[in-house]
């Protein structure tokens, strides 16, 4: 039994650290990705395009058997970890930067001849209109970043997916183990989408 | 969203684009030493992946990976058209279930419980078989919205000349609505072919599990992962390049 709380208790830690650190990455790539400077606009695009490409389970595998091969050693959670908020960053990124240009062209236009500078209006005119938007999406990602750390149990976190596949070895009821992780997830996606609802009754 | 850049501003992104090159050189300079320091940037470490052996193992695993991406590609478009063309309880509820649980679930019930039922695919279906699963409904989720983004109009119109109800979705409503969810689509394919690294769990020969092997066998665990990494980018980033020049031809030509 301690090991379908292990199982769940990490997934859960999983998902809401990875969100965490996927969210701040993912803000700093698109800001990168909106300011005005060529150079960085590319450095932005191209996190995306490389992070977006690759499958999350390459990156977990050459994170946890690769890093250690040149001098990084982490616990093996933190490494999962990592790889899953790098990965997810990128998805942020382009959710939030989608946000902010379906703010119609002509609202940062009015802004400008308004003679607001280009902080003040995205402070005041741009980014309140995309935060309701963004709720939607950021909840999307949320709920496949749960999923996707089910991907950590294949490089050896005890995560719930492959709590469930040992504690099946031992306990041979494989319809009332699987269906019972599967509604977990279920039930963590719902509260999820609750939340998020939830979120965008408050910023409308 | 910003004014065309006067001199001062220019001036401005001029230094900070210098500032950002200085971190990013720096950045590649500390990464690289630290392979040089734990001898990973060694030539002999490297070369192995210069050579046509090695490279013809990690080519008929990306062919593997390709040919089950197009499998469950077909399926997860067809059981995804079926499910959004019959919009009742049962299929949102498919829909929302398989959207929130875990491929690698699946996978597992597919590897653990059915061959206790007496199932027993072969691995290429194993793998197969689980992402058709979940990605038809991804794909229902897409086609619902596509078809859902037509003018009603447009069925009417079909209905009032007198076709059948059939013949208005497929040859009306289906070609416009094909026109709005391309981007979703090749979205959609992408993470497709990303999900069948999942061969990995089933030891299904694709490319990341050539990858390990490889690995496991001449023990250049990273440069092994980062060449795959390379494969991985390369080939969805053709994918995605391939979609939209495809889609600009067609919106050349819709007009």
């Amino acid at each position: 039994m301690s090991l379908v709380l292990e199982g769940f208790l990490n997934t859960v830690a999983l998902t809401l650290l990875s969100f965490a650190g996927a969210l701040v990455v993912g803000l700093a790539v698109a800001v990168l990705r909106i300011v005005p400077v060529p150079l960085l606009r590319g450095v932005g695009a191209t996190y995306v395009e490389v992070w977006r490409n690759v499958p999350l389970l390459a990156w977990l595998v050459l994170f946890v058997f690769g890093l250690p091969e040149v001098g990084v050693k982490m616990p093996l959670f933190w490494t999962a970890f990592t790889a899953i908020a790098l990965y997810e960053a990128a998805f942020v990124a382009e959710a939030l930067r989608s946000g902010v240009s379906s703010v119609a062209l002509g609202q940062g236009e009015a802004a400008r001849a308004l003679g607001l500078t280009f902080r003040q209006s995205l402070r005041h005119v741009i980014l309140p209109q995309a935060g309701r938007r963004v709720v939607q999406p950021l909840a999307n990602i949320a709920i496949a970043l749960t999923m996707a750390t089910a991907l950590a149990g294949v490089v050896g976190v005890v995560d719930m997916t492959r709590a469930a596949q040992r504690i099946n070895l031992e306990l041979a009821r494989p319809l009332l183990v699987f269906t019972g992780v599967g509604l977990c997830y279920l039930v963590m996606a719902a509260g999820i989408g609750f939340g998020a609802r939830a979120l965008e009754r408050r910023l409308a | 969203m910003f004014d065309a850049p006067g001199p001062r501003f220019r001036r401005r992104v001029f230094w900070v684009s210098v500032v950002s090159v200085f971190v990013l050189v720096g950045l590649l300079a500390l990464g690289l030493r630290q392979f040089a320091a734990n001898g990973q940037l060694d030539p002999v470490r490297w070369r192995p992946y210069l050579t046509w052996p090695v490279w013809r193992y990690l080519l008929s695993g990306l062919w593997s990976t390709v040919l089950a991406a197009c499998a469950t590609g077909v399926l997860a478009m067809a059981g995804g058209l079926l499910l959004a063309l019959r919009p009742n309880r049962f299929t949102r509820a498919y829909a929302e279930v398989m959207r929130t649980v875990p491929v690698l679930l699946l996978v597992y019930v597919m590897l653990f419980v059915l061959p206790s039922f007496g199932v027993n695919l072969p691995l290429f279906w194993k793998l197969v078989v689980p992402l058709a699963l979940s990605h038809a409904a991804s794909c229902a989720v897409i086609f619902r919205a596509g078809i859902g983004s037509v003018d009603p109009g447009q069925r009417e119109a079909g209905l009032s000349l007198g076709m059948p109800d059939g013949v208005v979705t497929r040859s009306v409503v289906l070609p416009q609505a094909v026109r709005h969810m391309t981007p979703l689509l090749v979205t959609q394919a992408v993470s497709l072919l990303k999900d069948t690294s999942l061969g990995y769990v089933v030891s299904y020969t694709e490319l990341l599990f050539n990858g390990r092997v490889l690995a496991n066998y001449n023990g250049l665990l990273i440069q092994t992962f980062i060449v795959i990494a390379f494969v991985y980018l390369v080939v969805n980033l053709a994918l995605s390049r391939l979609a939209h020049r495809l889609e600009a031809a067609r919106a050349r030509t819709a007009r």
